[in-house]
């Protein structure tokens, strides 16, 4: 066992690990974070992504001890400051980009990692950028949607309510 | 207004944020275990010989178990008895369940697991259709056959007839949550479990019978899942019951999750099919007769293939009047998982057949495909159709006009004997043409096609016609248990489950209408076989009109009885008593919900009350197909269109334009969200999502590595849902129709659309089978070319 610690959501944390413990194990047992969800154990699935030092990392991916030092972030640290929802989430909801919700804390965090590189992304960057984020409920068209809708730009075009 | 809103999912808000809780996030009480099965490398023979000595030593091991442990019934299964939770030595497919281990943790568990030295008797496993029937492996005594009329002498007058075969591939669920449950034992023996289920009193009675307790001893709750498609209808039963038994084994609270390859080796699917046709008609494509055969592979144990292979006879029609038929149904049992319930139930496999039919007769006729289909439509509904392209005109004489009633009356009869008294998709279908731009595409693909040698285009149009209710017919009830507190907040609880279907937001919407309240003052609480009990499964895209209903009936109870003890404090009647606006008017007086509640419960009036519905008009008898099985149908139609490159066989959906019929909605945002990820769930399971068993009949595709799952980039770009806008004729909750399932089968126009495209290289027939997959597109490329 080694002792790790990160800046979690911006508090510190801090844990006993095995070499192998994986971050989204780390964060889900030992934190309690369980808004990370595990889809598929192998880094396919997108549902564990977070980020670390600012860039969305599949948790599932990546050793707690990799993340030594690191500031991560997780979907139960994106609301706003004042505990609103933030603009994605926001989104997320009122466009529907959600059905069962397992994969939504991923696509969540993966589209604030698209947006913080690319304020203003077009439906195909979109759609690209989630490439490694499954959904089995929506068909992606609501997510797309909140996406775009949380990036400031007009989704009247892209299906009608 | 509260019904009929697009209101948000009603955990938006908690899955945006994390809060939401899957079984898995439930925090547990310290010394919980985790759980892991050893599962069987062959699929089939007999164990000769289990050295679980490493399994014990393995760090973290608490305890392993086996058949000869159990205390009580070793079986999961949902009807037939036939499912060992561990193998009593017999290996039925690889992955069968041997052994359990309990461990201090899910890695550890997991780790153990993989260590056991197990020697096998290999048998050659049955793997194909061809095996199974040779070796006459199946369930039930012999084929089941529904139909009318004497096939055999209508294709034999027939002008043409046009043979052929459809191998349609099985699909797994990936609900995106893996399968889950948590055991919690209690004094006395008592157990709760939290399941990630479609079916919590299957649940509650496996677990039952698993620990020799009877069904009040257990209690299973269900808050949600992340996704279910019929994966957790029974394939769950597994998992709450090795808690069970494994709480009960060692007095500590029991948690198994299954990781994804796991759930893929282990759980069954969408079954297979092959489908072997002979369809008889004329020049213009009118069929007369069709021969259908229909191969099921329904892997080793019945769970619920029997239903499964009804329902898709029952969808062998799809839209279309077929004057003599005979569907013969063979449920062929092999070295597979146990196929099981999938968002549709048979029935997608029953349509893509008679599509196929379609398709390949107007391919054979020379005429355009959507024509042909129109063409062999049931005949329109009478009052309230948009199109009446059958009526007889004002001159006609008397006698013609009850000729053609006869007529129409006759083409409203399906296979089975029930008459479709609700068709629209006449109408439907001339709307969608119109607002696709379908035959100006035509004409466009068709110029394309004649431009360019590399990329080819294809357009379908395929319509839905879906039957309503479960066939069998004793699962069509619903319990709901309301409670109206003193503050005047409602508490609502009934039997079907939230798995994102939206079920709890519409079941929401229809209590807060009948008391006049806001959404904020219902309070939806988790699926509780200790508050309803005896429930069906949340399938057969049945939650909201049998859940709505109970949950309505017993809404309007209490308010019932609010309305008297105020009617009469009041000298008013009953029936003048109004809710509305978070308000009770009585005459001139009027109240705040609260105030009235409080009124009452001072009154001593109860405030508390269960509602019970049952689907009426509905009979079946499934061994002679006749009878009355569906309530109602619900119907979709929609445009598709895909490029192909003929040099690599990959493909693309451009644009897909669907008309989906809901009735009138309880909440057009949830259903437009059904709409959509059906569509591209079933263009997932036609196109990309391919299965590979080995010949020794170990699962191949195990994980999304392999298993190719629509990604946001494969759904199409151009996307446009309608609704129908019509309520439903039968007599529904606010007259809405279920939408879970019936949008899936919208899916099959892209596997049309990709056969228009192959058609357009060449003169043959391009014959896809499915999944129509890039390497199937090429090869029917290359058969169509060769055809010249
Ligand atoms: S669990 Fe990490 S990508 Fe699926
Ligand atoms: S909402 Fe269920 S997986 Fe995306």
């Amino acid at each position: 066992m080694t002792k790790v610690s990160m800046t979690v959501n911006g508090e510190a944390a801090e844990g006993e690990v095995e070499g192998r413990t994986l971050l989204v194990e780390f964060l889900r047992e030992e934190l309690g974070l369980t808004g990370t969800h595990v889809g598929c154990d192998t880094s396919q699935c997108g549902a564990c992504v977070v980020h670390v030092d600012g860039k969305d990392v599949k948790a599932c991916t990546i050793f707690a001890l990799e993340a030594e030092g690191a500031e991560v972030r997780t979907i139960e640290g994106m609301a706003n400051p004042d505990g609103s929802l933030n603009v994605i989430q926001q989104a997320f909801q009122d466009h529907h980009g959600l059905q069962c919700g397992f994969c939504t804390p991923g696509m969540v965090m993966s589209a604030a990692a698209l947006l913080a590189e690319n304020p203003k992304p077009s439906e195909h960057e979109i759609r690209d950028y989630l490439e490694g984020n499954i959904c089995r409920c929506t068909g992606y068209h609501n997510i797309v949607k909140a996406i775009m809708a949380a990036s400031g730009q007009d989704v009247s075009r892209i299906a009608a309510e | 207004m509260t019904v009929a809103k697009p209101l948000p999912h009603d955990a938006a808000a908690r899955h945006v944020d994390g809060s939401a809780r899957y079984v898995d996030d439930i925090p547990v009480p310290a010394g919980t275990l985790h759980l892991c099965f050893g599962c069987a490398r062959i699929s089939r023979g007999r164990v000769t010989a289990v050295d679980l000595g490493p399994v014990r030593a393995a760090e973290g091991v608490i305890a392993v178990l086996t058949a000869d442990d159990l205390p009580f019934d070793n079986d999961v299964a949902p009807v037939a008895h036939d499912e060992p939770l561990l193998s009593d030595g017999t290996v039925h497919y690889a992955g069968q369940p041997l052994f359990l281990v309990v461990a201090e943790s899910h890695l550890q568990a997991r780790r153990a697991a993989r260590r056991a030295e197990i020697s096998y008797e290999e048998e050659t496993p049955i793997l194909t259709v061809e095996q199974a029937l040779a070796a006459d492996s199946r369930f039930e005594e012999g084929p089941r056959v529904y139909g009318r009329g004497d096939v055999e002498a209508a294709l034999a007058t027939a002008p043409l007839v046009t043979e052929g075969e459809i191998e349609i591939g099985g699909q797994e669920h990936f609900y995106l949550e893996g399968q889950a449950a948590l055991a919690l034992p209690q004094e006395g023996g008592d157990m709760i479990v939290h399941a990630s289920s479609q079916h919590p009193t299957e649940i509650q009675h496996k677990v039952a019978d698993a620990l020799g307790l009877p069904m009040h001893a257990v209690r299973v709750e269900v808050r949600r899942m992340g996704g279910g498609f019929g994966g957790k209808e029974s394939q769950g039963n597994a998992l709450a019951v090795a808690c069970a038994v494994a709480a009960r084994a060692t007095g500590r609270p029991c948690k198994m999750r299954y990781d994804r390859d796991d759930d893929f080796t282990i759980t069954g699917k969408r079954h297979p099919f092959v489908i072997r046709y002979r369809a008889g008609h004329d020049a213009e494509g009118r069929l007369l007769a069709v021969d259908f055969r229909q191969f099921a592979v329904c892997g080793w144990s019945q769970d619920l293939s029997l239903a499964v292979a009804d329902r898709a006879m029952l969808h062998a029609d799809n839209a279309y009047w077929i004057p003599t038929v005979r569907i013969e149904s063979h449920r062929l049992k092999t070295n597979h998982q146990s196929h099981t319930a999938f968002r549709g139930f048979g029935g997608p496999q029953g349509m893509v057949g008679i599509e196929r039919v379609l398709d390949h007769v107007a391919h054979r006729v020379g005429r355009d495909p959507a024509e042909v289909r129109r063409l062999n439509y049931y005949a329109e509904a009478e009052e309230g159709a948009l199109s009446a392209p059958l009526g007889g005109s004002a001159a006609s004489p008397p006698e013609d006009i009850s000729a053609k009633k006869k007529d129409l009356q006759e083409r409203r009869v399906t296979p089975y004997g029930q008459v479709v008294e609700d068709f629209i998709l006449g109408g439907m279908t001339e709307r969608l043409l119109e607002t696709s731009g379908y035959h100006v595409r035509r004409a466009r693909v068709a110029e394309w096609n004649a431009r360019n040698e590399v990329i080819k285009r294809g357009l379908a149009f395929t319509p839905v016609k879906f039957g309503i209710s479960f066939t069998l017919t004793h699962l069509n009830q619903a319990g709901a248990l309301v409670h109206v507190y003193q503050d005047g907040s409602v508490a609502l609880n009934h039997g079907g489950t939230e798995m994102g279907q939206g079920l709890f937001q519409k079941v929401a919407q229809v209590a807060a209408q009948v008391f006049g309240l806001p959404m904020a003052a219902v309070r939806i609480t988790a699926t509780d076989t200790a508050k309803v009990p005896n429930t069906s499964a949340t399938a057969a895209s049945s939650g909201s009109d049998l859940n709505g209903m109970a949950v309505r009936l017993a809404c309007e109870e209490i308010a019932g009885r609010m309305a008297a003890f105020l009617a009469e404090r009041h000298q008013a009647k009953p029936t003048e008593v109004r809710f509305r606006e978070s308000r009770v008017e009585v005459g001139a007086e009027s109240y705040s919900f609260a105030e009235a509640a409080k009124a009452c419960w001072m009154g001593r009036v109860s405030l508390s009350a269960t509602g019970y519905y049952r689907t009426p008009d509905i009979s079946w008898d499934r061994i002679r197909g006749e009878g009355r099985p569906f309530f109602y149908f619900a119907y979709g139609a929609v445009v598709s269109e895909v490029a192909v490159d003929t040099l690599t066989g990959e493909y693309r959906i451009l644009r897909a334009d669907i008309l989906h019929d809901a009735g009138s909605s309880l909440n057009p945002a949830i259903d437009r969200g059904q709409v959509e990820g059906g569509y591209v769930q079933g263009a997932g399971w036609l196109t990309t999502e391919e299965l590979v068993w080995d010949d020794a009949g170990r699962l191949r595709t195990h994980a999304p590595s392999t298993y190719k799952i629509p990604a946001a980039s494969d759904a199409p770009e151009v996307f446009e849902v309608n609704f129908w806008q019509a309520e439903n004729r039968a007599e529904t909750i606010h007259r809405s129709k279920a939408v879970g399932e019936p949008p899936l089968m919208l899916g099959i126009s892209v596997l049309m659309a990709l056969s228009d495209a192959v058609a357009a290289c060449g003169p043959g027939y391009p014959a896809l089978d499915a999944p129509a997959t890039p390497e199937r597109v090429l090869a029917a490329i290359r058969r169509v070319r060769g055809a010249a």
